[in-house]
């Protein structure tokens, strides 16, 4: 029986430590060591969404750079296409604008001969005519005797030059 | 909490009480046992008588030749003489129910080895209050192991009485036994290793706790994430010192009960005071906090009327029962478990008694059934700690939950 009979000294002395042990615990270790508990896991779990919230941005910041490349390549190859069409009309331009240019020339170098053939022909036609008279003096002085038979003979002459002239 | 969980949980409650079951058959067989040794132990008394006898015979022969210190010193050894002879007789048929009832109860010393006048042990402070002699303070030596008087008081069978048998008068003893100075050093120690957690917590803001507070925070965590918020709810925090102090409470004092050398070995948690006590607090707790609803429940509960006769006993003996049932569990559990261990070594003895090489024979078996046992005490240790607390955050879960009709 005695057992199961609390004892009246242990009862009270249990309660005053229970009591004190109860209120200094609870003011000088759990509400400081839940407290910081609290805290610590707080601060993890801010981490943790910080260290999530910094992932999410390197991948916007990733897709965003992707982006921007992909934007940059397009951007040079249109630039290349550009040049390259440049490149072309301006060879194009060139080529046609020097087929004319020699067209010119060409033009007006056929006109200068032609001129200078036409002086050549004049000149010709001038000395031609000199060296027959030349020699037609000469032909008279010798042959002067028979008149019809000369003029008929001048007459064939000038014919011919005629016609070489018209040639 | 889910319900099955906690239902989970109350099954091994259930399991843990079978084996209480057993522990407490144990206690009583030896307690049976006891009746029997009753007899050895009126013989022995007589002894003792005889030898008092002895002693008036010599003090009248030797008288005036001696001087009272001497005659002190020869009452003591004829004391002694008279103990050695029952002692003697009892060894015949060694008293396990005895043995483990001392070593399970309170006792006004801390007894560390020996038997009898020869036994070592720390004397404790005697603290008694009377009527009529009010306050008396003086060590627990006086008594010599309750073999003399001292101020008109005796210790008689762990208790302290008038010396005078015809005496009525209550003595209100509030001595610092050995349960109580087991309690303050287990106390002490946890005070220590507490407030240097939180001195070390608070210095370390934000960091990872360190090698043993590594072994505690998760016990901390636990209460507070499986027992204290499934049971009690958002209102779990305000409760969480409480429950902290309770569960630590009584688990150091359980494993210090396990430690069979001093400043250990004292049945703390096994003795019905200390567990009254945490009741006691616990229905305190429960008593303040409970809302409207709680009260409701008890004594307007939704029933028709003439059931009220009813249920409103059946209630408030719900109240009562709550911490009564708390005190019972963890008293019971834990002398069990000091019970068994004791008894496992009586098993020795008391084969010893019989033949020497049956003891020696005996004794690797109780051996290794205690440190079985112990094993197994570490863990109940823990677990009535916890079973304590977890019931403990559910009572008071019931009275501060609120309900939405």
């Amino acid at each position: 029986m005695q057992l199961v009979t609390p004892a009246i000294g242990l009862v009270f002395w249990m309660l005053v430590t229970f009591v004190i042990v109860l209120t200094i615990l609870k003011k000088f270790a759990w509400k400081p060591i839940l407290s910081s508990i609290k805290e610590r896991e707080d601060t993890i779990s801010n981490a943790l969404n910080q260290a999530e919230q910094a992932k999410n941005e390197m991948a916007r910041l990733h897709g965003e750079n992707e982006q921007l490349l992909a934007q940059a390549r397009s951007e040079r190859d249109a630039m290349m296409k550009e040049a390259r069409e440049m490149k072309e009309k301006i060879v194009g331009d060139a080529k046609t604008t020097a087929e004319e240019e020699a067209k010119k020339l060409i033009a007006r170098a056929n006109d200068e001969i032609n001129k200078q053939k036409l002086a050549a022909m004049d000149e010709l036609k001038k000395e031609i005519a000199h060296f027959s008279v030349q020699i037609a003096e000469k032909l008279v002085a010798d042959k002067l005797e028979n008149s019809e038979a000369q003029q008929k003979l001048i007459a064939t002459y000038l014919s011919d030059l005629n016609n070489k002239a018209q040639a | 909490m889910p319900e099955n969980q906690l239902f989970a949980k109350f099954q091994s409650v259930t399991k843990k009480s079978l084996l209480v079951g057993f522990a407490l058959f144990v206690g009583i067989q030896l307690q049976a046992n006891k009746v029997v040794s009753a007899e050895h132990a009126i013989e022995a008394h007589e002894v003792n008588a005889h030898a008092n006898e002895e002693h008036e015979n010599a003090h009248q022969q030797d008288h005036g030749t001696i001087t009272p210190d001497q005659v002190n010193a020869h009452a003591e050894s004829e004391q002694n003489n008279a103990h050695g002879k029952a002692q003697a007789h009892e060894k015949e048929g060694f008293d396990a129910g005895k043995m483990i009832f001392e070593h399970i109860g309170d006792a006004h010393d801390w007894h560390l080895w020996g038997e009898g006048e020869h036994a070592v042990s720390i004397p404790l402070p005697v603290i008694l209050y009377t009527e009529s002699g009010g306050l008396t303070v003086f060590s627990s030596s006086n008594f010599h192991h309750g073999h003399a008087a001292y101020n008109g008081f005796v210790l008689h069978e762990g208790k302290v009485t008038w010396e005078d048998a015809n005496k009525t008068e209550s003595i209100y003893d509030f001595s610092i036994t050995k349960n109580v100075l087991a309690m303050l050093i287990a106390t002490l120690v946890l005070l220590l290793i507490v407030i240097s957690m939180a001195k070390h917590y608070t210095s370390n803001q934000g960091k990872a706790p360190k090698g043993f507070y590594n072994l505690v925070e998760p016990l901390i965590l636990f209460l507070r994430d499986d027992i204290a918020k499934p049971s009690i709810g958002h209102k779990a925090d305000k409760f969480m010192p409480l429950l902290l102090s309770i569960f630590f409470f009584i688990f150091i004092n359980n494993i210090f009960g396990l430690i069979p050398i001093f400043p250990g070995g004292a049945n703390v948690t096994g003795n019905i005071a200390i567990t009254l006590v945490l009741a006691l607090v616990v229905f305190v707790t429960v008593t303040i906090n409970g809302n409207k609803y709680y009260w409701k429940h008890i004594f307007m509960p939704d029933v028709p009327g003439f059931m009220y006769i009813i249920i409103i006993p059946i209630e408030i003996l719900g109240v009562i029962l709550k911490p009564f049932v708390l005190m019972l569990r963890l008293f019971a559990n834990i002398t069990a478990g000091h019970i068994i261990i004791l008894g496992f070594f009586s098993l020795i003895f008391i084969f010893g008694a019989m033949s020497p090489g049956l003891g020696y024979l005996v004794s690797p078996l109780s051996v290794a059934f205690t440190v079985f046992m112990s094993m197994l005490e570490m863990l109940v240790a823990f677990l009535q700690a916890f079973v304590f607390t977890l019931l403990s955050a559910i009572y008071i879960g019931m009275a501060v939950e609120e309900h939405h009709h």
